[in-house]
This record gives structure tokens, C-alpha cells and sequence, in this order.
């Protein structure tokens, strides 16, 4: 009975140990997070990320809409059907964007 | 068919696209269908004049129900040097490019170049300012305007026409604004004027409440149009929803304009305003171009909406 447990605790160390190593192989293979606009909606409207982390936004309309920042730190031009826009988030802190044909949209990315 | 029931008749006929004609006398509106005869005997009274109104060209856009927006913008051209009398001149409710895109500007310029008219006057969409605040559309178009700014004022033939802006907020707000400067401007614009003079006003986004959660309003039309009370006849053009809306309230009828690119929703019956995605022929019901006649004496004015399709 102890040594089973031994074994299930050394075997769930192990298996903690490989999803660390596949989780840290994920991370740096995975492609950029992703907001997708559809329907004048940012989805997810809010995302969190890690420090250095690339966004990039992909318009799904047929009406163009922009990523802007509200503090001015960034800005899309009008982005058609299936056009992205892409930006590195290097600090720490909370920005918040919307669209600036359609001021109603509003986003949030939290980096961390 | 009495008066009541043919407007009744027509007004649905305009959500559909087709040629009609609005007659206002001192603000009330009558209506018939167009007919040549109709807008010969409307143009045979001395004094008589006429305009266009184009809105929203979006040069620029592809999609779905337009695959080129300054080809339609082309025929929308050809339409009105068609018109069996030449207008007097042309009214742009903005929208003339589709998100500032690159080049879009002069497209338009060089289209409009071909329309037979003395002139074309020009207020902003969203579309045209909201990358640069307006920096290229007024290098282009303030010119004679009021401080450069785009809004402005002129007389023809009796008839007061203004051109406000009412797009340089929506940035913040999303909805249409004239900021207070502006309504002061227009207090002392038409304050010299005689409560008989017709007076007709253009803007991109509608001057009166067609459907706020979508923008579709401009937050500060009301304390502008108050100036407005006094005078028998006045007429607002819009642009901005791709669709002919109209509206009378008193002595004032409202009336939005068809886009030349695409159509969009009518209020509330989709999830967002986008485009409508339908094929291109069924779209060209849904676009075109308005034809305004004033015939003066008894103030009549005549608005066509006539679909490129």
C-alpha cells in the first residue's frame, strides 16, 4: 500500500515534470494570441497575456474597423476583411483600445 | 387614391429602393411617383432649380455586394448627367472614402470631375477623418469653409442651404456631434434670415434619432434645429445608413440618402450595421443617388431616390 503510493506520487511528479516541459515547448512554439472582430465585437474582449507577448487582431467584418489605444500608445489603420494588425506588449499594465469608426467596441489586454 | 394613402403607398416603395418623388409644400409632404412628364411640369415653373445628393461612395470598399465602389460611383455619374435637367449642383454627405484608404480621395475627385454641375460641396464622413483627424480631408475640401472647418453656408436662388460637421467627435462618443461652436455659427447664420425662406441642411450622420445603439443620431441636433423652428420649410439630408429613412416633424422633413457602394441594415434587423451581405444585382436596388427639386412661390421641394439597379 506505502510503496504504491510512493510509486503514484513519484509517477505524478514525473507527469507534472513532463506537462512543464511540454507546457514551456507549447508556449514558445504557439502562435500569437489572437482577437478575432466580428459582429463590431472584440472576442475575447478581454485578454491576458505575459510580458513580450505579440497580439495580433484579425478583422472578420466586411466594415473596416481600427485597434486603438485609448491612452494613444498604439494604432491600427483601418483594417478591411481579414486584415490584422499586430502589437508587442514589452510593459506590464492594463490597455485599453476601441475602434475608432465604431467607438462602441471596446477591448482590454492585461499584461503581466 | 387620396394623399394619405399614396404616401402610405410610397414610403414603402422607398424602403424597397424605387424612384419616388416627395413634394413638400410649407413642410407638409405630398408625394407621386416619378414620371419624365412629372419632373418636366416641376421644372417648367420659373425659378425652379435642382440638386444632387450623392452620399457614402466608400471608394475603397469590396465586398460581398460591391466588388468595386468607384465603378458604381461611375454610374451614379452617368446617372445624373442622364438627368433630364442638369442640377444646379451637387451635395457629398460624406463617406467619400472607405476608411482613408490610400489614393481613395482622388478617385472620388477624378469621378466627380465628370459630373456635369458647377459644383460639388462636400461635408465629411467618419470614413474620412477619423485616421488623421481630418487633416487630409480639410487640406482639400476647408477651403472656403468656415475657419477651414469644413462646415458652411451659401444662397441659391432664395434657397439657404448650410453644410454642418457633425463627425469630428464620433471618435470619442460614437455618435454624431455638432459641438457648441458650431450650433453658435449656425444661430448667427440664419438669424438675418426670413422665417419664409427655404433652408436646407446637410450633414453625414441623420440630425434626428433613427437608431442610437447603432450611433445612427447626432447628440446635439436638437439644440441646432430649435434655430431652425421659425422657418416654413426645412429640409435635412443625411447620409450614413445606406438607406432611405425619412421623417417630418413640424415644419422640418428629414431625410437620409442611399449609398452609392454598398447597402447597409434597416435599424435593429441585424446583430452590427456592416454591410449587407447579399449578391451584387440584388444590391444595386439598394443604392443610388437623390434628385432635389425646388420649385419656388410655394416651397415646394421634390426629393427622388432613384436605385442604380
Amino acid at each position: 500500500m506505502r510503496s504504491r503510493s510512493r510509486v503514484a506520487i513519484v509517477g505524478a511528479i514525473m507527469v507534472v515534470a513532463g506537462a512543464a516541459l511540454v507546457t514551456a515547448d507549447v508556449r514558445a512554439a504557439a502562435p500569437t494570441p489572437r482577437v478575432q472582430i466580428h459582429e463590431f465585437t472584440f472576442a475575447p474582449a478581454a485578454l491576458t497575456v505575459g510580458v513580450g507577448t505579440t497580439v495580433t487582431w484579425v478583422n472578420g467584418d466586411e466594415e473596416p474597423h481600427t485597434v486603438t489605444s485609448r491612452g494613444g500608445l498604439f494604432a491600427s489603420p483601418g483594417l478591411d476583411h481579414a486584415e490584422v494588425f499586430s502589437r508587442r506588449f514589452t510593459t506590464a499594465g492594463t490597455y485599453e483600445y476601441f475602434c475608432a469608426l465604431h467607438p462602441r467596441m471596446t477591448g482590454t489586454v492585461i499584461v503581466r | 387614391m387620396d394623399r394619405i394613402d399614396r404616401r402610405g403607398f410610397l414610403e414603402c416603395m422607398a424602403w424597397a429602393g424605387t424612384g419616388l418623388l416627395w413634394t413638400a409644400a410649407g413642410g407638409v409632404l405630398s408625394s407621386r411617383m416619378i414620371s419624365p412628364a412629372g419632373a418636366a411640369e416641376a421644372n417648367a415653373a420659373p425659378g425652379t432649380f435642382s440638386f444632387v445628393q450623392i452620399s457614402d461612395t466608400h471608394v475603397g470598399f469590396k465586398g460581398q455586394a460591391n466588388g468595386d465602389a468607384a465603378a458604381t460611383l461611375r454610374q451614379v455619374v452617368d446617372r445624373i448627367n442622364a438627368l433630364p435637367t442638369a442640377p444646379a449642383f451637387v451635395l457629398h454627405t460624406g463617406d467619400q472614402t472607405h476608411a482613408q484608404k490610400a489614393g481613395a480621395f482622388d478617385t472620388v475627385a477624378e469621378i466627380l470631375k465628370g459630373v456635369k454641375a458647377e459644383r460639388v460641396f462636400y461635408v465629411p464622413g467618419e470614413h474620412d477623418v477619423f485616421l488623421d483627424g481630418g487633416q487630409e480631408y480639410f487640406s482639400r475640401y476647408g477651403r472656403g469653409t468656415v475657419g477651414g472647418r469644413g462646415w458652411q453656408s451659401f444662397d441659391y436662388k432664395g434657397t439657404h442651404f448650410v453644410g454642418l460637421v457633425n463627425v469630428l467627435k464620433y471618435k470619442g462618443e460614437g455618435v454624431g456631434a455638432l459641438g457648441d461652436e458650431q450650433i453658435e455659427w449656425l444661430e448667427k447664420d440664419v438669424a438675418p434670415l426670413s422665417a419664409s425662406t427655404p433652408v436646407v441642411i446637410f450633414a453625414h450622420v441623420p440630425l434626428w434619432a433613427v437608431y442610437p445603439p447603432w450611433g445612427w443620431t447626432t447628440e446635439d441636433a436638437a439644440r441646432a434645429l430649435g434655430y431652425l423652428e421659425r422657418f416654413g420649410s426645412v429640409t435635412v439630408l443625411n447620409g450614413h445608413i445606406h438607406q432611405v429613412l425619412r421623417k417630418v416633424e413640424g415644419n422640418v422633413t428629414f431625410h437620409t440618402a442611399m449609398s452609392t457602394a454598398f447597402p447597409q441594415p434597416a435599424p435593429g434587423a441585424a446583430p452590427a450595421p456592416g454591410p449587407l451581405k447579399i449578391p451584387e444585382g440584388e444590391a444595386r436596388r439598394m443604392i443610388g443617388v437623390t434628385d432635389v427639386t425646388y420649385v419656388p412661390g410655394q416651397h415646394p421641394l421634390a426629393v427622388v431616390d432613384s436605385a442604380l439597379g
